[in-house]
């Protein structure tokens, strides 16, 4: 197995631990020093010790149908003229690859002995893995969702409330995932003895972005080999959606070492970029290097480094910062960042979903739609492989307004009506 | 410098008061009438916050204002502005209170400058770690200002030891877990701590996070040198106005001396 440059992120520089070049680090409330510094220490003995690795493969292969699969879509393949896999992270229990990261966590948890744990969410993606981890492992559970995501993402609030669940409404700033997030280190801030922040993304104070990106390599480690094994070939371009940069991460770290591999980043373009209504940090010129929620990278912010807000269709991308790995990645110029926008996205959505019976996240299908607008640089005999990070279930609100479809909204009216 | 101030008024007053404003929240004037009610009360220190959109480390009465503040449309001239004015108008020290994105875009030269420009003493950081501020630090010290770092509950003796290391005016000793705003129990468990942080400082300790009444002010007679009332203070602002804040400031100052 290549990993050669995998492991490399977990080499620092004497007194540099936490950074990638200029991003990264932990700038935290002094508070949450020690609470940080044990959970380095479980995370470092975890990651040296081969038998935590193969507990947590074991762990989700028989609770979240790992490996997933990778498919071949043959009529969109032959639609676009260029060869298309996708890997499969929708098959995955709860309907993401959140639910690596999440169970990756949980073990950490078991090791530290705490007893709840707690969670942002923006699509409520992560709420409902987080939710589902506390349930199966006996922690008890709190999740912070932003006002605005609640309205857009009810059913997972639903699912996470019969989960056990607490979820805790955040009505501040934005009342998006950010906002969110604030709520969770507050809470940290008090809870640390008995709680474990299961941070979502590959964003936050070190060590979250290196730990997350660890768990979620399982997605780039098993693509690769199921590349080699069942297509015959690495791919000339992968492709992932980039919220955080969890499943970008996961799936660009199986490929670091294969140079010949570009790796294609897609972020929110939401109404476009010219709109400076999207959540593109790096594909768009609208952010700076800044310090918050515990870590440097790119932000969209004011000069003066007040973060604005951002916009996407899709909850899960609708976020101000970008991980300090994949930002890193991006200087160096291993990771290519584009965007795609709203309308593109609902687009390739109909386009997958018709071709290939594929029902995906909206966060997920701007992966696709910047695969698809591309597809004509590419030749016939070209292999791309997108990350399809999750399913669509829960975007039916989403989806079924931004097609106008009638039918549904009737259904809507009738269900209040009967209320 | 800070340290200097202090030993002085200590020679006078067992226990120091120091205050808070959210700059721009819930106006500038306000705060301006705030800062007279606190020099006439008798307030050692104020720490002006300059609002952040993201304040981690604040509860939500003080999320509320650095939000507020912000709508309203407050900019960093602004700030220096009403800083630079209220240095000239009352005798306080006054400590910029914020968090590291605003210095880090402002840049650390240009942050010097401005805080030595308007004529603050120093600056207290909330989401700064020591090992992070040693530049700033040491760039700040050398032009007369201080940095004020903060001790927690939570940390171990190794790690006070690293935080006093770089301190300079006096130490801010959190008194609990948590984020500003909800009460604080005084118990023994509190006397050890401070006992703990002052076994590796020979600077001033002063004690914040919750301390919300004059009783709380008389248990910490003899513990610690400076008491920190924030939330406090906005919440007697928000209920009673002007009149039930000089009110509740003069009888911080009252248990301090009884
Ligand atoms: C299906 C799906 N994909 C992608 C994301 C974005 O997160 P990340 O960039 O960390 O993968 C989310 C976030 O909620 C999600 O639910």
């Amino acid at each position: 197995m290549s990993q050669h440059q995998l492991q490399q992120l977990f080499e620092f520089e004497a007194g540099r631990e936490g950074f990638f070049g200029e991003f990264g680090g932990a700038y935290i409330p002094e508070i949450l020093h020690e609470t940080i510094a044990e959970l380095t220490t479980v995370f470092n003995a975890a990651h040296k010790d081969p038998a935590f690795w193969q507990s947590y493969i074991d762990l989700m292969s028989t609770y979240s149908c790992r490996p997933t699969p990778i498919s071949y879509c043959d009529n969109l393949s032959a639609l676009y003229g260029v060869q298309i896999y996708l890997k499969r992270e929708d098959l995955n229990q709860t309907g993401a690859h959140k639910i690596n990261n999440v169970m990756g966590q949980g073990l950490l948890v078991k090791r530290m002995g705490k007893k709840r744990v707690i969670a942002e969410t923006g699509a409520g993606q992560h709420g409902v893995a987080t939710a589902t981890m506390a349930a199966k492992m006996g922690f008890d559970c709190t999740i912070y969702m932003g006002a605005e995501d609640v309205e857009r993402q009810r059913p997972n609030v639903f699912w996470m409330e019969q989960l056990g669940a607490e979820v805790v409404v955040v009505e501040d700033g934005a009342r998006t995932l950010k906002d969110a997030i604030n709520s969770a280190m507050r809470d940290w801030a008090g809870s640390m003895s008995d709680t474990h922040y299961v941070l979502g993304t590959v964003c936050g104070p070190h060590p979250f972005p290196l730990m997350v990106t660890w768990f979620q390599s399982i997605i780039g480690q098993e693509a690769r080999e199921q590349m080699l094994t069942q297509v015959g070939a690495l791919p000339k371009r992968i492709y992932a959606c980039v919220g955080g940069g969890s499943n970008a991460s996961g799936i660009f770290c199986g490929f670091l070492d294969d140079e010949g591999v570009e790796l294609v980043a897609v972020e929110a373009g939401g109404l476009g970029l010219d709109s400076h209504q999207h959540a593109a940090r790096i594909a768009s010129d609208d952010a700076e290097i800044g310090v918050a929620q515990g870590y440097k990278t790119y932000f969209i912010q004011d000069k003066e480094g007040q973060m604005q807000d951002t916009h996407s269709i899709s909850a899960g991308l609708d976020y101000i910062g970008v991980g300090p790995i994949l930002a890193r990645l991006h200087q160096q110029g291993r990771v290519r960042f584009e965007a795609a926008t709203d309308n593109e996205v609902i687009d390739a959505f109909r386009v997958l979903v018709k071709n290939e019976g594929i029902i995906a996240a909206l966060e997920s299908t701007h992966a696709v739609a910047q695969a698809l607008k591309e597809a004509p640089q590419l030749n016939q005999t070209d292999k791309i492989l997108i990350n399809l990070s999750g399913r669509g279930d829960k975007d039916i609100f989403t989806i079924a307004d931004a097609l106008q479809d009638k039918k549904w909204n009737e259904f809507l009216k009738n269900k209040a009506k009967n209320l | 410098m800070l340290n200097e101030y202090l030993k002085q008024k200590l020679d006078g007053e067992s226990l120091l008061l120091m205050t808070h404003c959210v700059v721009g929240y819930p106006s500038l004037d306000a705060n301006w009438r705030m800062l007279a009610c606190m020099q006439k009360a008798g307030v050692s220190l104020v720490e002006l916050q300059l609002p952040f959109s993201e304040p981690i480390a604040d509860g939500p009465v003080f999320v509320k204002a650095n939000q507020a503040a912000l709508k309203q449309g407050l900019r960093w001239h602004e700030y220096f502005d009403f800083m630079a004015k209220a240095a000239r108008e009352f005798d306080i020290p006054l400590l910029f209170m914020g968090y590291y994105n605003s210095v880090f875009c402002m840049g650390q030269d240009n942050f010097c400058e401005r805080l030595k420009t308007a004529g603050a003493h120093g600056y207290i950081i909330a989401d700064l770690p020591p090992e992070e501020a040693t530049e700033l630090d040491n760039h700040a010290q050398s032009q007369g200002l201080d940095s004020i770092h903060l001790m927690t509950p939570t940390s171990t003796d190794a790690r006070l030891k690293d935080i006093a290391r770089n301190a300079s005016g006096f130490i801010y000793c959190v008194a609990r877990k948590g984020v500003t705003g909800s009460k604080t129990e005084l118990d023994a468990g509190i006397s050890r701590y401070i006992e703990r942080c002052r076994a590796v400082t020979q600077l001033p300790v002063a004690l914040g996070f919750g301390i919300k009444t004059p009783e709380d002010i008389s248990i910490l007679k003899g513990h610690v040198d400076i008491a920190i009332i924030g939330t406090a203070c906005l919440e007697a602002w928000e209920h009673g106005g002007e009149g039930k804040y000089m009110q509740f400031l003069q009888s911080l100052h009252q248990a301090t001396l009884a």
